[in-house]
């Protein structure tokens, strides 16, 4: 009797116990993976780093970003080397600008284009591809054959061609990349929705008199968020890409706005005077975010993708 | 086969299209003509240019001689800015400088980097495997305005041993940074995506089938794995291509080797419509061509795709 009264005490316990446990929704299994790899999370680390630096790092600045130094300007590769005594703790750039606070604007602008173009790939693009996917038929002949043509237009041209003609400015270069940043997307979303939407839940939501619209952004959508976050991830680097690569050219943002890709631009065009540092402040804050991003996105993948489960 | 083709030219023709006539009508949108200088130019001179230059016809029959020129007679009309030279003679001009250090970088892509990932598979978890790895993810993030300036920082700046520019006439020695600075990423994705797709093959039924028949090793690799193995990269060459034509601008113009980018570039900065317009043309052209020629060969390869 005593032993049978104290397994079933023990019993007790063990199935309350097992009550406070909660089961592990996908997300959280996915986090958990997340947390695991070492080479994501040492991504995200850096990039909150370079985010912080770049919130924080203006107020310790001691130069604005147009300001000129005078001292410096005749004589760039002595007096305006990296330093603390003069303020210029990255060195001055061949204007004599601070490099430090430019390099903080730069970093800002073009993490800005990377975000924001990743953003509008994902609203559009989910949207697109989940419309397209879920209604089939002619509509998604349609839609996905313009998603073709899109794609086989070369964009870089056509976005150089916009610039030059409607003036340069970092609105234009958001409406640039945001206008062909979604196709990718659309493609991807589209075949996850192929697949989903014969599942039974579809079925439930069209039985019980769902809306088509609200089926695609309460059902369709939730579901397809996994693969449009891994691929968001890695369409950021890319942005931040395309910005720098029409920057260097002299073709992106203006003066006295700058970005990765004008700093870097400048810095390769003086690097014969002996002021090296001018590449290599700039190269160093755009290789290790990009670094960080493409190491993030391959762990969210490897998190979020159900084939390697 | 015949309806692939056909289904994918239903996508190139319409994209052509779009591309001439978006970049038509965009072009002449443009607030401010070409003829707009700060000294304002007496009426009738100014309708004399206009006429000569066909700007006083209406807009769709300009942008019909424009296609008709093109088309008929290779002809992309006169150079807005340089009063003397066609748009042409630009491209003549520039094209072959392009074309010569472009088609190097492809092949030296292509070529190493098939290598790098076929031995990297073959030789799984070894120190160049594991270097194959960390080189292609550097690959990723080192494009060519990056590896353009570091490249001439090393090889010209500090050890001297390369020009940093120019062209004189495509010497070797002018030619090997520029091709290296235009190639590195796609070496570094064309031997990631060997790598991956050779060691899929590598662990396929057949190849153990062949093993198991006692099949010689070299015969094993070469005659049946590669094969099968190559699709992916196939695949991969239409937007490799696509991304060196582009990335040519950016070493057209860091290396001043005159090409086809720097008249692209210097068209760009300096408003000379024409010129621009057949620049992105011509290379829009080719890419989409490209593409399609790549798509078909791919599809001709494996039968498996079938759209």
């Amino acid at each position: 009797m005593l032993i049978d009264h104290e397994k079933s005490q023990a019993l007790a316990e063990n199935l309350a116990n097992q009550a406070e446990v909660q089961g592990r929704s996908l997300w959280k299994d996915a986090a958990n993976r997340f947390y695991h790899n070492k080479a994501a999370m040492a991504g995200l680390v850096v990039l909150c780093l370079v985010v912080i630096f770049t919130l924080v790092g203006p107020l310790f600045a001691q130069w604005d970003n147009e300001e000129i130094d005078w001292n410096a300007l005749g004589n760039i590769a002595t007096a305006g080397a990296p330093s603390i005594e003069t303020g210029h703790y990255f060195g001055t750039d061949e204007l004599g600008r601070d490099l430090y606070s430019r390099v903080i604007q730069g970093t800002q602008v073009s993490l800005m284009v990377g975000v924001i173009g990743s953003l509008i790939a994902v609203v559009i693009g989910t949207l697109y591809g989940a419309t397209a996917g879920y209604i089939g038929g002619r509509l998604d002949g349609v839609m996905m054959r313009f998603v073709d043509i899109m794609m086989s237009v070369p964009y870089m041209f056509i976005l150089i061609l916009l610039m030059v003609i409607f003036g340069r400015s970092i609105f234009l270069i958001f409406i640039g990349i945001g206008l062909i940043s979604w196709l990718d997307m659309s493609r991807i979303v589209r075949g996850q929705t192929l697949s989903l939407k014969n599942k039974e839940f579809i079925e439930a939501a069209i039985a019980a008199g769902v809306p088509t619209f609200n089926i695609i952004v309460r059902h369709i959508v939730p579901n397809v968020l996994g693969i449009v976050i891994v691929y968001a991830t890695l369409l950021v680097p890319q942005m931040i890409l395309t910005e720098s690569f029409i920057s260097f050219l002299g073709l992106g943002v203006q003066e006295p706005l700058t970005s990765w890709g004008v700093l870097i631009s400048e810095g390769a065009g003086t690097m014969s005077y002996g002021t090296l540092w001018q590449l290599a402040f700039p190269l160093f804050f755009f290789v290790i975010t990009l670094l960080s991003f493409f190491f993030i996105g391959d762990g969210l993948r490897d998190a979020l993708d159900p084939k390697d489960r | 086969m015949l309806n692939f083709i056909f289904r994918r030219l239903l996508i190139a023709v319409p994209t052509l299209i779009f591309l001439v006539v978006f970049s038509f009508l965009i072009m002449h949108s443009a607030p401010g003509g070409p003829f707009d200088s700060e000294k304002p130019i007496p009426p009738a001179v100014k309708a004399n240019i206009e006429k000569k230059y066909g700007l006083d016809q209406p807009l769709y029959k300009q942008m019909l001689n424009y296609i008709g020129g093109i088309v008929t007679e290779f002809d992309f009309g006169p150079s807005f800015r340089y009063k003397d030279r066609t748009v042409n003679e630009l491209i003549a001009d520039g094209f072959p400088v392009t074309l010569t250090y472009g088609f190097i970088a492809f092949v030296f892509a292509v070529s190493i980097g098939v290598s790098i990932g076929v031995y990297a598979a073959l030789h799984q978890n070894s120190w160049l495997d594991y270097s194959t790895l960390s080189f292609a993810i550097v690959g990723q993030i080192l494009p060519n305005f990056v590896m353009a300036p570091l490249l001439v920082l090393i090889f010209t700046n500090t050890l001297g041993w390369l020009p940093g520019g120019g062209w004189e006439g495509g010497k070797i020695q002018f030619i090997i940074l520029p091709a290296v600075a235009l190639g590195t990423s796609y070496l570094a994705s064309i031997a990631r995506i060997t790598r991956s797709s050779m060691l899929e093959v590598l662990h396929s039924n057949f190849i153990r089938t062949a093993k198991a028949k006692g099949l010689p090793y070299k015969t094993i690799i070469f005659k049946h794995a590669l094969k099968p193995a190559m699709l992916p990269v196939i695949s991969y060459l239409g937007p490799a291509f696509v991304g060196m034509i582009t990335g040519s601008v950016i070493i057209d113009t860091f290396f001043s080797t005159g090409g086809i980018g720097l008249h692209f570039v210097n068209s760009a900065l300096n408003r000379d419509y024409s010129v621009l317009m057949g620049v992105t043309i011509l290379l829009g052209t080719l890419t989409i061509l490209f593409s399609t020629l790549v798509d078909i060969l791919y599809a001709w390869i494996d039968p498996k795709i079938r759209y």
